[in-house]
């Protein structure tokens, strides 16, 4: 496996995106809505009473829950890149001369993977900036204190978004060998996020808590379906699969 | 340079191509005929490693196919035009070709001096920062054409390229193929045209799942089917027509004052039949020999083997 020639795919495929409206548009919107609404939502819950959502003693836990949308947007972003990245090919039948070069699959899956991951991390850091400083200047009259940056932050943003995005990706390649255009791999793509939807609803009846040791397990329960979808991936992206049973 | 033995491809029940052998020199411009279903495409994904064959050998360049090995040494010597082109559309036409270029490693200064070198051969080099999408067909069949030779190729493998082409875009496409033969670059072209492979191919092959037959153009005209003889008459009776049959001639017509059959052998069979028209009171015009084409050869084989 050459990272250099896994990198030369990736390349390309940053400059297709920069002529694709829909996938820039993919990359940008939700980060921006997670990294703007949050700290919105505290501000007008602040400005029209003194308890509810922002009252102190809640607002580590909620803090928290709004940090889960940087998991499912990190989840949710991929999908159009990765869809468009490979589904595309196969519309455009660009695969195909692809495949009759010295790259080997794995080169070109890590290059196809490189392209999705890169710009969902880009993005993601890039809103949590925004995030936690909107959140801090919202909330650090009532707290007293700047609640981010810390480290159940931390965790999330550099375990569970990463493992969250290859899962996304992963989860992408499998959907792109089925779907026939870039529409229908983005609908199949959405279940991926069911799992993090549910997670999400079981924190918020107090099932599951979103502090530091549930970022953990559940990065560790990521991790193990990221193994288990890395195998799945890896046989259905292979030179004879794709130009023989993909649809 | 190509050579296959007993090349067989299996998709579950269904035989794609079947004990394929054939062999292709150095330099040589192979064309492999056939109707759509016939396996050419197969073959082609097979040589190129794309899919694995299921039974017999295949070598390019003395690699073997079917290893890991040799098919990564194969793809490296060959240059690709799949039927359905396969650019990228959202690229540039020198992107499309620079990316490729990079792939095999080629230097900057190699790599820009081989895009300017083809673009401008295809008339491409104005549009060069055009995106690949906004190209006519004839265009991008071109310019895939150039990507497949960006890393200077031993081997070429042209599916269908003029297919679905105008008559001037076909046309410039089988012109820049004839300047690549004139490099001796060995050429394997899939083509449903008769007339292009005549004009191109230094030896053609008629596959239907199997190969039927291989050869020259002009092996193939003469030999697999052989010759027909036109006798021209005053007039034609059913006395002419009875005596002729009595000869056994093979697919003996008559169409006014003409009468048409086959023959192996001209100088030996001619003179039997034109004796027995004579002998039953015809007056003889003309005697033509002419050749099979190779669009009868073609059909012959193709509905024998249907």
């Amino acid at each position: 496996m050459r990272l250099s020639k896994a990198w030369l795919v990736a390349s390309r495929d940053f400059k297709i995106f920069r002529h694709q409206k829909n996938i820039l548009y993919s990359i940008i919107v939700f980060p921006v809505i997670i990294s703007v609404l949050f700290p919105a939502i505290l501000e007008f819950t602040q400005l029209r009473n003194s308890g509810g959502l922002a009252a102190v003693g809640v607002l580590p836990n909620l803090l928290n829950s709004f940090s889960f949308f940087f998991v499912i947007g990190a989840a949710y972003i991929p999908l159009g890149i990765a869809s468009y990245s490979i589904v595309g090919e196969k519309v455009e039948k660009s695969l195909e001369p692809l495949l009759a070069t010295p790259l080997t699959d794995g080169e070109i899956l890590l290059g196809k993977a490189i392209s999705a991951v890169l710009p969902t991390l880009a993005a993601m850091y890039a809103a949590s900036i925004v995030f936690m400083v909107g959140i801090d200047a919202t909330t650090v009259g009532r707290l007293g204190y700047n609640y981010f940056p810390n480290w159940t932050f931390g965790v999330l943003l550099l375990i569970v978004v990463p493992v969250a995005v290859v899962m996304s990706v992963l989860y992408s390649v499998i959907v792109s060998s089925r779907a026939n255009d870039v529409r229908s791999a983005n609908s199949y793509g959405i279940f991926i996020l069911f799992p993090l939807l549910a997670i999400y609803l079981l924190s918020e009846v107090g099932i599951i808590s979103l502090d530091i040791n549930g970022f953990l397990i559940i990065a560790g329960i990521l991790s193990a379906v990221d193994v288990a979808l890395y195998f799945v991936s890896t046989a259905a992206f292979q030179r004879e699969e794709i130009l023989t049973k993909w649809k | 340079m190509i050579e296959t033995e007993n090349l067989t491809k299996k998709f579950g029940n269904l035989t794609a191509v079947d004990n394929v052998t054939l062999r292709v020199n150095d330099g040589e411009v192979f064309g492999f005929l056939g109707p759509n279903g016939a396996g050419k495409t197969t073959t082609i994904r097979m040589l190129c490693c794309l899919i694995s064959k299921t039974s017999g050998s295949a070598t390019i360049g003395g690699y073997e196919i079917g290893n890991k090995e040799g098919s990564l040494k194969i793809r490296k010597i060959i240059g690709l035009v799949p039927d359905n082109v396969g650019l990228s559309e959202h690229l540039t036409a020198y992107d499309n070709l620079d990316f490729y270029g990079k792939i095999y490693d080629s230097s900057d200064a190699q790599r820009k001096e081989s895009i300017k070198r083809f673009l401008e051969m295809l008339g491409l080099w104005e549009k060069r920062n055009a995106l690949a999408g906004t190209f006519s067909k004839g265009m991008k069949q071109k310019l895939a054409i150039a990507r497949a030779l960006i890393h200077d190729p031993q081997v070429l493998f042209l599916d269908e390229p003029t297919a679905n082409l105008d008559p001037e875009s076909a046309k410039t496409v089988r012109e820049f193929i004839l300047e690549l033969k004139k490099e001796k670059k060995t050429i394997f072209l899939n083509t449903h045209n008769l007339d292009e492979a005549q004009r191109i191919c230094d030896k053609i092959g008629i596959l239907n799942t199997t190969l039927r037959v291989t050869g020259t153009p002009q092996d193939l005209e003469q030999e697999v089917k052989g010759k027909k003889t036109i006798v021209s008459l005053e007039q034609v009776n059913e006395k002419i027509l009875s005596a002729l049959k009595k000869l056994s001639l093979k697919n003996l017509t008559n169409e006014g004052n003409k009468i048409t059959f086959d023959v192996s052998d001209p100088d030996k069979e001619n003179w039997g039949a034109v004796e027995a028209m004579v002998l039953a009171g015809g007056h003889v015009n003309t005697v033509n020999v002419v050749g099979s084409s190779l669009e009868d050869v073609y059909l012959k084989l193709v509905r024998e083997s249907a």
